[in-house]
């Protein structure tokens, strides 16, 4: 009975972390949102009988991903909607 | 107008989606039985990989073994993603000598834990990659849990640097290996990417034949091209 | 055990989790094509990228799930369990397919580094509005 409760709540917090990852204006905290997805993405392979699926997962999405991501943030802007002007300044 | 028109668009992708997906019953028994005269794929890899490969994961024997090919393709991919990622942000020749790597201030914590955790890092990686044919693992996630232990190493520590000959050497090396076997199986075998048939016992780490040297090399590949991927990208200089 | 508790909830409980498995990967995927067609900026587009990739392994397992099976390792005591295991082919497949989006993603941002350092802006209405 617990298991089906964990179930229902791990899909929920999956489609929660999606949306909010795409929806958010910062895009620091969007990147944290798709590594909750491949978080929650590696226990449900477990579920299904994946182990080795679930080790790549964890092991690709959550710390690679994230670290280039990371990396192209700081090399480009934070903010979602960043208006330049005519002389290159931002606003 | 244009927000409306995806929302339709997307509502019509799901419903073609639900409608397909819904005359796949979910968790029944589509392989049939393992030992008929004609079976499916599947059962066909269940049940000969314990007589003819003699290796305890199936899914390294599928990966290695019966589909050797796709996964020459992979390293070949992932190769080509190293190359590109280098040939796209190159520097100038007179820009070479100033070049730094990000690196923050960090406290005397993350210097002495990063110092204890990287070789039990490494090890584990190591480990899981040698043991690819036994239990869950093989190259690709133990090259990348090493990639995760240099990566620990290179934020935490300013004066650490990757030797770029060594590197260029393992990989070299390690690609090249994967093509000589393949080829040696054309020789004595008649296929490319053969196995020698029925050596070792069960659950023993050297059973299998080629499978787990096959996978040795594949794990050094992948750790030392996803190093220099993140060598790479942490050595570009700002724009401000 | 955990293997075993899941196996009763699934025969007494079949509707929800069928609905879960399913819902859930074709939930991913509408998400990622909204981000895709939808946003401005370069970044959430690979975030949108991302995300549809996962919906499209999720779903692939999900099919190869056979009930009441179990992990497709044979283990020292369970070399007779042949005829109880899940279905291997897809879980092949999605090994290579996770490896080989992670180096799509990464090529992509590489080219927008590259292309914030030209034009200074990571927006693609501003970028076809900036002539050479």
């Amino acid at each position: 009975m617990i298991i089906l409760v964990v179930f229902i709540v791990m899909a929920l917090i999956l489609i929660a972390a999606a949306i909010y990852s795409i929806m958010h204006r910062d895009l620091l905290f969007a990147v944290m949102g798709t590594g909750i997805v491949s978080l929650i993405l590696s226990l449900f392979f477990y579920l299904l009988q994946a182990p080795d699926v679930a080790l790549t997962e964890a092991a690709i999405g959550i710390a690679l991903t994230t670290i280039i991501f990371i990396i192209t943030i700081r090399n480009t802007s934070r903010d979602e909607d960043e208006i330049i002007d005519k002389e290159n300044e931002k606003l | 107008m244009k927000k409306v028109f995806i929302i339709i668009l997307l509502a019509l992708i799901g419903y073609f989606l639900v409608d397909t997906v819904y005359n796949i019953p979910f968790g029944e028994n589509r392989i049939g039985s393992i030992e008929s005269d004609h079976p499916t794929v599947a059962g066909y890899y269940l049940s000969n990989t314990v007589e003819k490969s003699r290796v305890a994961n199936v899914i390294t024997a599928i990966v290695v073994n019966y589909r050797g090919l796709d996964t020459l393709g992979e390293v070949t991919v992932l190769f080509l993603a190293t190359t590109g990622i280098a040939s796209i942000l190159y520097r100038r020749k007179e820009e070479e000598e100033d070049v730094e790597r990000l690196s923050l201030p960090s406290s005397m914590l993350i210097r002495t834990g990063a110092r204890v955790l990287f070789p039990i890092i490494a090890l584990l990686g190591i480990y899981v990659f040698i043991h690819g044919h036994l239990t869950p693992g093989g190259g690709f996630q133990g090259g990348t849990i090493v990639a995760t232990g240099f990566l620990l190493m290179l934020i935490s520590y300013k004066g650490f640097n990757t030797n770029h000959n060594i590197m260029t050497w393992i990989e070299s090396i390690a690609g090249l290996s994967f093509i000589l076997i393949g080829v040696w199986g054309l020789i004595s075998d008649n296929t490319f990417l053969g196995n020698i048939p029925e050596i070792g016992k069960l659950n023993s780490l050297l059973s299998g034949g080629l499978i787990p040297i096959i996978y040795i090399a594949v794990g050094f590949k992948v750790a030392v091209e996803l190093t220099g991927i993140l060598d790479i990208l942490l050595k570009i200089k700002p724009n401000k | 055990m955990m293997q075993e508790e899941f196996n009763e909830i699934f025969v007494k409980y079949h509707e929800i989790i069928t609905l879960g498995v399913y819902g859930t990967s074709i939930a991913l995927m509408l998400i990622g094509l909204y981000a895709v067609l939808m946003k401005k900026n370069l970044v959430k587009i690979v975030i949108g990228l991302s995300i549809f990739d996962a919906g499209i392994h999720l779903l692939f397992v999900g099919i190869g799930y056979i009930k009441g099976g179990t992990a497709p390792i044979f283990s020292p005591g369970y070399e007779n369990a042949a005829n109880r295991m899940v279905d291997p082919v897809p879980q092949a497949l999605v090994l290579t397919a996770i490896v080989i989006g992670f180096a799509v993603t990464s090529v992509a941002l590489s080219l927008i580094i590259r292309l914030y350092k030209h034009h200074n802006t990571a927006k693609i209405d501003q970028i076809k509005s900036l002539k050479w």
